[in-house]
């Protein structure tokens, strides 16, 4: 009664080996973070240049002490308002910018006492040894969120696209099947929108 | 033939476990897909903050990790509790960073080097005292495009 033909391999240890495999791989690696804020640190120069004269309305104060309390302009205030403050710092234009021209695009309340132009309005950024870096992390957040928030409507006024999203099709031109020639249109508009907006951020060190 | 053959009464018959092996081979292919290998074997707390204004580190470029923050509970005896660097596998001085970066450097193709970025991934209840030390040592070896590596959250959930 011997049956013909190959036996069937036995498939009870299959379980234990894919398991084995499994572990192996949930001990090895790691789910992937890569994404963060990204920064351009300044460069260190030999001879540092006279520093330019700038005026105190131009600039953005912004002291975080060791408690990881935020002081702005001298005033205490949540990290839950610093974006809006942020926001209508760059975007007051109240005078004339670098190129001597009115910010035209500005649709801010042209506070005589606020910056002129957001070519010229620099937020400074002082935090002590002691602030956490999370507090940090938090400001950081909110001032890239202020400046990418003018670029998105600069952005959605000129090309009917929100500045964040064309930049990143423009990162990953290949997954959204963007020509080279649509690639390098894209690049000139974010040039243009991040001249209108520059990132002025001046950061000091408390030694 | 059914000579030796005894019935069972009664009793479960076993439980079918022939889809078992599917079953983690199907867990096994999600996570050899969702996850990627470590690149450094961790010896320090890391927990990283949340933003939201992120955008993603580009792949094509050349990454390089720093690591922050407080030695983990197996290094404490040996290293203290204070936040401490770890470059590779190793804890490191602040002084090393510069050196850390032009090894790094010295790996990478030529004309890939200026687009090193250096991802610092940072434990959440480190100082900024640290941080900055580590940033000014990047500045002296002019590797400047830097990467606070975050998760996707909102900037609240960093308040605890």
């Amino acid at each position: 009664m011997a049956r013909r033909g190959t036996p069937e391999v036995n498939a009870g240890s299959m379980a234990d080996i894919a398991f084995l495999l499994l572990i192996f791989f949930l001990v090895t690696t790691d789910i992937a973070t890569d994404s963060g804020l990204n920064r351009k640190l300044p460069r260190i120069e030999e001879e540092p240049p006279t520093p330019p004269v700038i005026k105190e309305r131009n600039v953005f104060k912004i002291i975080v002490s060791k408690n990881n309390e935020l002081l702005v302009e001298d005033d205490r205030m949540d990290i839950a308002d610093l974006r809006q403050a942020a926001i209508d710092f760059i975007d007051n234009g109240a005078g004339i910018g670098n190129t001597g021209q009115p910010c035209n695009y500005c649709k801010g309340k042209k506070d005589e006492a606020s910056s002129v132009h957001p070519d010229k309005a620099i937020i400074s950024l002082e935090n002590e040894r002691g602030t956490s870096y999370e507090t940090y992390i938090s400001i950081q957040n909110e001032l890239i969120a202020a400046y990418n928030h003018l670029r998105n409507i600069r952005s959605q006024d000129l090309y009917g696209v929100s500045f964040v999203e064309m930049q990143e099709k423009y990162k990953d031109a290949g997954r959204y099947g963007i020509t080279d020639e649509e690639k390098e249109k894209m690049k000139e508009k974010i040039e243009s929108i991040k001249k209108e907006y520059p990132q002025l951020l001046s950061e000091i060190v408390d030694k | 033939m059914s000579k030796f053959k005894k019935k069972k009464d009664g009793g479960l018959p076993p439980v079918n476990t022939a889809a078992l092996p599917d079953i983690v081979f199907m867990l096994l292919f999600f996570f050899m897909v969702a996850t990627v290998i470590k690149e450094d074997q961790l010896k320090i707390q890391n927990v990283i903050p949340f933003a939201d204004q992120i955008e993603k580190l580009d792949k094509k470029n050349p990454v390089s990790y720093i690591y922050i923050g407080k030695p983990s509970d197996n290094y404490k005896n040996q290293f203290g509790s204070e936040a401490r660097i770890q470059l590779n596998d190793q804890f490191a001085d602040v002084n090393e960073v510069g050196r850390f970066v032009n090894i790094e450097r010295s790996l990478l193709r030529e004309e890939l080097i200026p687009y090193l970025t250096i991802a610092l991934k940072v434990d959440r209840e480190s100082k900024m005292g640290i941080v900055n030390d580590v940033k000014e040592e990047l500045r002296k070896v002019n590797a400047l495009k830097v990467n606070y590596t975050t998760k996707k959250g909102e900037y609240t959930k960093n308040d605890r």
